[in-house]
C-alpha cells in the first residue's frame, strides 16, 4: 500500500473491507495495533465512510457493521468502569477487534507471498491443461454453426406439439424487439435464455430466425469461452473483448471483459 | 531389464503426461523391479541431462510429482503465438481468499468471511473456476456448509511442490516490531527457475 501524499489526507486506495481500511488507517498513523486509540480511529474510520459516499463509491454493508463495531467499543472504553462492582473489570474491549485484525494481517501477507510466486511461476508453460479462462471470458466469436447447433439442442428439449395448431402470425420483427428489450436491461444473456419464453416450435424458430438477423445487422454478437462451449448473447456494444487484450486485469470483479461487461443487473455466470 | 532402459520410458511418460506424475506411480509401474530410490536417481539424471545440452525444456517437481515444463525464457514467445495461455492475474481480493484457503484448508465460506470481514462468494465462484480451488467435502454441523480446499492446479500456478513449501503462517507477522524484510521469500518453490534470458530472442 502506498503512502499517500501528506497534503490530501485522503487516499483513494480502494479498500478490500473494514479490516482493511482499518488497518490501512493505523500504519498511516503509525499507530501500535495492540493499543488503538478508539476514538482517534473511530473518527478517521467514520470520516472515510463519508468520503466513500460523497465520492459515491459502491459501499459493501460490512463498512457499515465496522463502524458500529468501532462506536460500540469506543463507548464501552468511556464508560467509567464500575469499580464497585469488581467483576466488570473484565477484558479489554478492543480485544476481539484487535485479535481479528491481526489475524487479517497475516493472511494479508501471506497473499503478498502468493503473489510472488505466481509472478515467479508465470512464465513456466506445462503441457496443455484446459486454458485457466472463467465461465465468464466468452471471448469467441460463435459461429453460425455453433448456433445452429446449441438451437437444435433447443428444439431437441422443446416438447412436441400435438394436434392442430391455429395459424397465427408471429413476425421476426416482434421477436426482434423482445430480444432487444431483453438486452436493454441486461448486457448479456445465456442462448437458451432467449428461448425460455415460448414453448411453440414456431416461437422458437421466430426467435432464432430474429437471432440471426440481429447478429447480421451488427446490433448483438454471439460469444463462446471455448469452442463448442455455452454461448451468450451480447449487445453489440457490451460485448466482451477478443483475446488480445485478455490478460491485463483479470481480477474477481473485471474480469478482463472492459469496462462494460459489468453493466447494469448483469452478474448471473453460467451455472 | 537395463535402468537405461526404464529411464527411456520414464522420460517417455513424463513427455506425454498433462499432469505432474508423482514417483509413487514409476514404483507401482517397475514393482519390484526398481526401487523408489532408483526411480528417483533416474528422474534426477533426465533432469540434468537436459540442463546439460541447453534444452528447451526441462523436467520439473511441482504439485506432487514430475512434469516438462518449457523454460521461462520462452514464455513471451509461447504467450505470442498461443493466445490463449496468456496468463491471468488475481485481484487482491481473490488473492487475500486463496492465502486463507491454502493456510486454513478445508474452511467454509464464513470461517473465510470471518477473517476477511467481507462477503466472498464472488470470489470463490472465480477461484473455482480457474480451478484454483475445488470443495472438499461437507462440514458435519449444522446446515452441512461445504469446504474448500485448493486444488493441484494451485500448487502448479505458484509453483510450488506442495503445501507444506508455504511459508508458515506464523512465520508471517508482519511489520508491527519489525520493518518489513524478513518474509521469507528465499525458501521457496523451484529456484531452479531461475535462469536468466540467455540469449533468447525476444519476440
Amino acid at each position: 500500500m502506498t503512502e499517500t501524499p501528506r497534503q490530501m489526507d485522503v487516499s483513494l486506495d480502494v479498500f478490500e473491507g473494514p479490516l482493511d481500511l482499518l488497518l490501512h488507517l493505523i500504519k498511516k498513523d503509525d499507530l501500535n495495533i495492540s493499543d488503538i486509540p478508539i476514538a482517534q480511529i473511530t473518527q478517521e474510520y467514520l470520516g472515510y465512510l463519508d468520503l466513500m459516499k460523497d465520492l459515491n463509491l459502491e459501499m459493501a454493508g460490512e463498512f457499515l457493521v465496522m463502524a458500529s463495531t468501532l462506536v460500540a467499543i469506543k463507548a464501552q472504553m468511556l464508560l467509567p468502569a464500575p469499580d464497585a462492582l469488581e467483576e466488570e473489570t473484565g477484558p479489554d474491549p478492543r480485544a476481539e477487534l484487535v485479535n481479528k485484525l491481526l489475524e487479517y494481517q497475516r493472511f494479508k501477507e501471506a497473499a503478498g507471498v502468493l503473489s510472488v510466486y505466481k509472478e515467479k511461476a508465470k512464465d513456466i508453460y506445462y503441457r496443455a491443461i484446459p486454458p485457466p479462462f472463467s465461465q465468464d471470458d466468452f471471448t469467441l466469436r460463435a459461429s453460425v454453426f455453433d448456433l445452429l447447433t446449441a438451437f437444435k439442442r433447443v428444439l431437441d428439449q422443446a416438447p412436441r406439439e400435438i394436434g392442430q395448431i391455429l395459424r397465427e402470425e408471429i413476425t421476426i420483427e416482434s421477436k426482434i424487439r423482445e430480444v432487444l428489450d431483453l438486452l436493454e436491461a441486461k448486457s448479456s444473456v445465456a442462448f437458451e435464455e432467449l428461448f425460455s419464453g415460448g414453448c411453440r416450435r414456431i416461437d422458437l424458430i421466430v426467435t432464432f430466425l430474429a437471432l440471426l438477423e440481429l447478429i447480421r445487422m451488427k446490433q448483438i454478437v454471439a460469444m463462446q469461452a471455448e469452442v463448442f462451449g455455452a454461448i451468450r448473447i451480447y449487445r453489440a456494444d457490451a460485448a466482451p473483448q477478443t483475446p488480445d487484450v485478455i490478460p491485463a486485469e483479470a481480477g474477481t470483479q473485471n474480469l478482463g471483459l472492459g469496462p462494460d461487461f459489468r453493466r447494469g443487473d448483469e452478474q448471473e455466470s453460467q451455472a | 531389464m537395463e535402468p537405461r532402459d526404464a529411464r527411456n520410458i520414464l522420460e517417455a511418460l513424463l513427455f506425454i503426461t498433462e499432469q505432474p506424475v508423482p514417483l509413487k506411480a514409476f514404483e507401482e509401474l517397475f514393482a519390484g523391479e526398481f526401487s523408489r530410490f532408483d526411480l528417483e536417481k533416474m528422474v534426477e539424471e533426465i533432469v540434468s541431462d537436459y540442463q546439460a545440452r541447453g534444452s528447451a525444456l526441462e523436467l520439473r517437481e511441482v504439485a506432487g510429482g514430475w512434469q516438462f515444463s518449457s523454460r521461462p525464457e520462452f514464455a513471451p514467445w509461447i504467450r505470442k503465438l498461443f493466445k490463449d495461455r496468456l496468463t491471468y492475474r488475481l485481484s487482491a481480493s481473490a488473492l487475500e481468499t486463496l492465502s486463507i484457503i491454502a493456510y486454513k484448508q478445508p474452511i467454509t465460506r464464513s470461517e473465510i468471511e470471518e477473517i476477511r470481514g467481507v462477503e466472498v462468494s464472488a470470489v470463490l465462484d472465480t477461484l473455482g473456476e480457474r480451478r484454483l480451488i475445488r470443495i472438499a467435502g461437507r462440514r458435519e454441523s449444522v446446515g452441512r456448509p461445504l469446504l474448500y480446499g485448493t486444488t493441484p492446479d494451485f500448487l502448479k500456478a505458484f509453483g510450488l511442490k506442495q503445501l507444506e513449501d508455504l511459508p508458515s503462517i506464523e512465520s508471517l507477522m508482519p511489520p508491527q516490531a519489525e520493518p518489513q524484510s524478513q518474509l521469507p521469500l528465499e525458501t521457496q518453490p523451484q529456484t531452479q527457475a531461475e535462469s536468466t534470458n540467455e540469449g533468447v530472442p525476444q519476440p
